[in-house]
């Protein structure tokens, strides 16, 4: 094979693979833009974009708006506290000895092995027990742990802060929360964006928790309301048109939120691997 | 750090740095695995037919139920045979793909780079609904062939519910592949090619051995996500009548927890989330035998 005729074959790869990735996509946002539920086509016919808009923002008193609030409250607020309490554990286990430091680090990787839906249920009954089943916290609290993101700061910690530079801070009198907030976390910066995106990811996506919690609509968030649309459509046709904006609307915070990252996540994804 | 005298000096900065999180995950983690056992301990007894109900200790009675319930080794039958085709498929293609973009054969990395990861970003919600949608005989753009091949029946479901997760994860594990072989050190290759080796020499003798940490922790991940299938065939149930309320493991929890008999799916919970961490570990442990980490 001649290099041109490599370079052909690696492309044409490439290419179907952009198509079948994308055309779902393509086809859902030209699907939001026609009229009710006629998403057949992978080409725009009647477009009235900004009256679906208008139908999936008022429909039920503007709940969808509601769910796209509720998802961002829950995950932007996780995924932020979540990500410097990881950090805060992740960056004492690599940067002091302790008595515990091993067993911890143990109990925490075993609990990136349990499934987290093996815990919603549990989590369900504790929760009715303190009777808060029902309610906003019950979703959130329970998302704020992320043991992975402790594994990968202790390996981000490890490789990205040295023992000198906090001996220096030392001996300039600093303390060491204080080292760690004005010194190491700036050098750990691109690992904690990593694990924020990974955290966030996870708990936009998160579907058994709410599902399991939450009997409110009005505290759903928005894969759940989109679901509990889909699951009604055969009793109310008009939300099969809505189900498809609504699902195009919901894309938007998350790509927004990968595209302006992107810098960010590119340099740390990789580290998690390669100790 | 030098020894325990460090250790002991700075242990209120590490009990700061460390209480907080440790509290949640005791809190949230621990204690509900440590419930759920207590709880798949006990049975509902009632006095008389219609008499109050009381929790009564049950010693393994459910987990008893728990292993003669055949619905329930069926579905986890299912996301065996689930895992061992979709796993391979999603982690070879997501492996080809990452040698492709560090070939350098290919123009456009950036642009394909995000085009693969983008339906990370799609929840597995939402993927589901609209790949509902594609396989529908009569609302897909591909009628012509939906029309004709029941991708919603019951010998196709399984696997059209795989292609929905194969398209979601494939650029996330791209990605994980690809910057493991981005670090690895060019000069490595130079004295592969002054040898004469190929495109597909240096990647099979050099680029895939050195990135099999990537591939081992991408597939622990996939093989947790495997047993924990829920979203996906959720919202295919509306879709599809071929996927029960039992269809994965995930979901005769879910089914029992809303029947209710919560002491049965706790079991059922503790049953899944032990095979887990037995299988995810066991691999773990199987590769670093082989000397891969």
């Amino acid at each position: 094979m001649t290099v041109l005729t490599r370079r052909a074959a690696a492309m044409l790869v490439m290419a179907v693979c952009t198509v079948y990735f994308l055309t779902p996509l393509w086809w859902l946002f030209v699907g939001a833009t026609k009229p009710g539920g006629r998403g057949v086509g992978l080409w725009f016919d009647h477009f009235q974009l900004g009256s679906n808009l208008h139908a999936v923002l008022t429909y039920q008193d503007g709940i969808f708006l509601r769910w796209l609030a509720n998802s961002i409250a829950y995950t932007v607020g996780a995924a932020a506290i979540g990500t410097l309490l990881a950090a805060m554990c992740g960056y004492a286990l690599a940067k002091y000895r302790f008595p515990g430091r091993e067993t911890l680090f143990n109990i925490v990787l075993g609990g990136v092995l349990v499934p987290a839906t093996a815990l919603a249920l549990p989590l369900f009954l504790l929760f009715s027990q303190a009777h808060a089943a029902n309610t906003f916290w019950a979703v959130f609290l329970p998302s704020l742990v992320n043991p992975f993101g402790v594994y990968l700061a202790r390996i981000y910690a490890t490789s990205s802060v040295p023992d000198e530079l906090l001996e220096a801070a030392r001996i300039d009198g600093a303390g060491e929360v204080r080292s760690f907030f004005t010194l190491s976390v700036r050098l750990m910066a691109p690992a904690l964006v990593t694990i924020f995106l990974f955290h966030f990811v996870a708990v936009w996506n998160n579907f058994l928790l709410p599902l399991i919690m939450l009997g409110n609509q009005k505290l759903f968030p928005v894969t759940l309301g989109l679901y509990t649309w889909n699951s009604q459509v055969d009793q109310r046709p008009e939300l099969r048109g809505l189900v498809l904006v609504g699902a195009c609307l919901s894309l938007a915070p998350m790509l927004i939120a990968f595209l302006s990252l992107q810098r960010f996540w590119r340099s740390g994804l990789g580290a998690g691997s390669l100790k | 750090m030098r020894g325990s005298r460090s250790g002991s000096r700075h242990l209120a900065a590490v009990g700061f740095f460390i209480t907080p999180f440790a509290a949640l995950f005791a809190l949230f983690y621990l204690v509900p695995i440590g419930y759920a056992v207590v709880q798949s301990l006990y049975q509902v007894k009632r006095t008389g037919t219609f008499g109050p109900a009381h929790d009564v200790f049950g010693g393994l009675v459910q987990y008893r139920r728990v292993f003669s319930d055949s619905p329930f080794w069926q579905s986890v039958e299912r996301v065996q045979l689930f895992g061992i085709v979709q796993v391979p498929v999603m982690l070879g293609l997501a492996l080809i793909l990452a040698l492709l973009l560090d070939s350098g054969l290919v123009r456009g990395k950036r642009f394909f780079r995000l085009a693969f990861f983008l339906p990370y970003a799609v929840p597995g919600v939402v993927a589901a609904i609209m790949w509902g949608y594609l396989y529908s005989p009569n609302l897909s753009p591909f009628t012509a062939f939906t029309a004709h091949v029941h991708l919603l029946g019951a010998d196709l479901v399984l696997w059209s519910i795989a292609n929905v997760v194969t398209w979601v994860y494939v650029g996330y594990n791209m990605l994980i592949i690809y910057a493991a072989l981005l670090a690895i050190p060019p000069e490595i290759y130079e004295a592969a090619r002054i040898d004469g080796a190929g495109y597909f020499r240096i990647a099979w003798s050099i680029k895939i051995p050195m990135v099999l940490p990537a591939i081992v922790l991408t597939t622990v991940f996939s093989i947790i996500g495997t047993l924990q299938l829920l979203a996906e065939p959720q919202v295919f149930r509306s879709f599809s009548s071929a996927v029960s309320s039992t269809y994965t493991p995930n979901l005769t929890v879910y089914a029992t927890s809303s029947v209710p008999n919560f002491h049965l799916a706790a079991a059922f919970s503790v049953v899944l989330a032990l095979a887990t961490f037995v299988l995810s570990f066991s691999f773990l442990k199987f590769t670093q035998r082989k000397g891969v980490q």
